[in-house]
């Protein structure tokens, strides 16, 4: 079972989720992310835990019609994210994302990291060439471009391109990160790079992952969520999960006989 | 011949055979195609060229700073390609705008629904609407509604009717030309949806409205019948107020009440005289029109090649 003395720093509440066709995706989701541990989530294809992942930075507020039900209390100052008084952009000031597919914007290394930076209204130079470094260092990027901040963020490879969508992601320090398969579009080096980079990024902030790799689950989470077809079928750590599972449908899905 | 003990793949004569019937329809469409395309391009040459050759030892400098005079040798098209730049840049200034900001709106503000359904065929259904239309429009509102008169204001904005619809649909095809997960890329680091649109759709579609503008410049600059209708003056033989002055603030409007004319309406009115050389000064006009919309079609072209060198995802 969880251990007690984990701070959660966030946590859905029967949460249900509706997309603008009336497809009911999310149902009755019950997850808490620790403070400075890596949640992953698994499961098959369309079992809903992207849909999950994007609700907490309220993504899905960009296409209309989509429906949130029930609670994401984030922690200490125990806001509920999808409550329609809260801001989604003061939501996704505060919890940032890494995508599936590395997207930098067609602009320089340097203003892609800063950008974040810019929409807060920081204009100042020496502080955003020191946010930057910092960002970039963090993505343990900075010594492969500190030579080269203006040039176009797509000459970088893949790789480079992901870790420039992490130091974008961590250059307004959020509270919490959200990874959406970051490395599914990345060769192996690049993926090991990534995984050490979220193990060193989890000592400070709250890390919730996507994956289709269960192996990349067991190495780098410390709890995993296994949903199938919309529900939360079973949540614990992440050893637990992998070795001695509560549910037969976990481990069905676990041990490779389903899915 | 045989070198080791595979049986024979028998059919392998049918595979090639198959092969080679399809690739026969290959060659017939690009056969056909290339044929039209020659056709439309040698036309098209024929035509420049008949007007070049019938026009060219009348282009010369004095040919653009020369008023139209009743000799055909001495007359000129100063005043014609003055108007067709003034009114020009009464289109630039009130089309691209509008046109830029309709199209933003359309694309990234406007709910979707019925009335953004009904606005779309209206915009796609103007670019259509023969341009005579526009100038009994023009006729109606600008000159007797509003008491523009019969100026160059009235002419750039009843061109800029015309390229409006041009403007914003290329606007929203360059806006679509956004990929969904450079947005929500914006968007994940807490940008508002007017940083998004400012800092990143507006540049990245900025190729696509650049084309637009200029096709739509082009156009614009070769229209005849809605002037016309509008009361451009065939015979002018002053120039309008200058837009730059001497004195402070340096800067006078005066120059879009005046009458004008245009470069396809002084061709108009020399190709309806009888003396032949007044048909050549036509042909030499002729020329310096298709000469100017090349022109801004080739700086199209290579303005949207440098942007989009920059821009990949």
């Amino acid at each position: 079972m969880v251990k007690k003395q984990e701070i959660i720093k966030a946590v859905s509440k029967n949460f249900n989720f509706y997309y603008a066709d009336g497809t009911h995706a999310l149902k009755d989701i019950n997850v808490s992310l620790y403070e400075k541990k890596i949640t992953a989530l698994i499961g098959p294809s369309g079992c809903g835990k992207s849909t999950f992942l994007r609700s907490f930075n309220r993504m899905h507020d960009l296409y209309p019609g989509n429906k949130y039900q029930g609670e994401i209390i984030l922690n200490p100052d125990n806001t509920n994210i999808l409550d329609k008084k809260v801001d989604p952009i003061e939501v996704r000031m505060r919890i940032s994302m890494v995508f599936q597919k590395p997207n930098p914007f067609p602009k320089s290394i340097y203003e892609n990291v800063a950008y974040g930076l810019r929409v807060r209204g920081e204009n100042n130079k020496r502080m955003l060439d020191d946010k930057v470094e910092e960002a970039l260092k963090g993505a343990s990027l900075w010594n492969e471009v500190k030579d080269r901040l203006p040039d176009l963020a797509f000459n970088l490879s893949g790789g480079q391109q992901q870790r420039l969508c992490i130091a974008r992601a961590l250059a307004t320090d959020p509270e919490i990160m959200l990874f959406d398969e970051p490395t599914s579009a990345l060769d192996p080096i690049a993926t090991v790079n990534i995984e050490e980079l979220m193990s060193e990024l989890k000592k400070k902030l709250t890390i919730l992952i996507v994956t289709h790799n269960m192996q990349q689950a067991a190495r780098i989470s410390d709890y995993t969520a296994y949903m199938y077809l919309g529900k939360m079928i079973e949540f614990d750590e992440t050893d637990i999960i992998f070795t001695n599972p509560s549910k037969k449908e976990t481990e069905d899905y676990i041990t490779g006989k389903f899915g | 011949m045989k070198k080791n003990n595979l049986p024979e793949n028998k059919n392998l004569d049918l595979i090639r055979a198959l092969i080679k019937k399809h690739k026969k329809n290959d060659q017939v469409f690009a056969g056909i195609g290339f044929f039209v395309i020659a056709s439309l391009a040698i036309a098209l040459l024929i035509l420049f060229l008949d007007l070049l050759l019938d026009g060219y030892p009348k282009i010369t400098l004095e040919f653009f700073s020369n008023f139209p005079s009743r000799k055909p040798e001495m007359a000129g098209i100063l005043s014609a390609w003055v108007g067709s730049a003034l009114v020009l840049l009464v289109t630039f200034f009130v089309a691209v705008p509008m046109g830029v900001a309709a199209g933003i709106y359309l694309e990234e503000y406007a709910k979707k629904g019925w009335l953004a359904d009904l606005i779309e065929i209206n915009v796609a259904n103007l670019a259509g609407v023969p341009s005579i239309i526009y100038g009994l429009l023009a006729l109606g509102l600008f000159v007797y509604e509003f008491g523009l008169g019969q100026s160059i204001l009235t002419a750039g904005l009843t061109l800029s009717l015309l390229m409006l619809p041009i403007v914003i649909v290329s606007t929203r095809e360059a806006i679509r030309g956004i990929p969904v997960h450079i947005r929500e890329a914006a968007f994940a680091v807490g940008a508002t949806k007017w940083q998004v649109t400012l800092h990143h759709v507006l540049q990245y579609a900025m190729g696509g409205v650049l084309t637009g503008i200029i096709i739509g410049m082009a156009r614009a600059i070769g229209e005849t019948a809605p002037v016309i209708t509008i009361g451009a003056l065939t015979f002018i033989a002053f120039m309008p107020p200058s837009p730059v002055t001497e004195v402070a603030p340096f800067i006078n409007f005066d120059w879009l009440d005046a009458g004008f004319t245009v470069l396809p309406i002084q061709m108009f009115n020399w190709i309806s005289r009888p003396e032949h050389a007044f048909h050549i000064n036509a042909a030499a006009t002729g020329a310096v029109i298709i000469i100017l919309t090349l022109l801004m079609n080739g700086m199209a072209i290579k303005l949207r090649y440098n942007i989009r060198k920059k821009i990949k995802w």
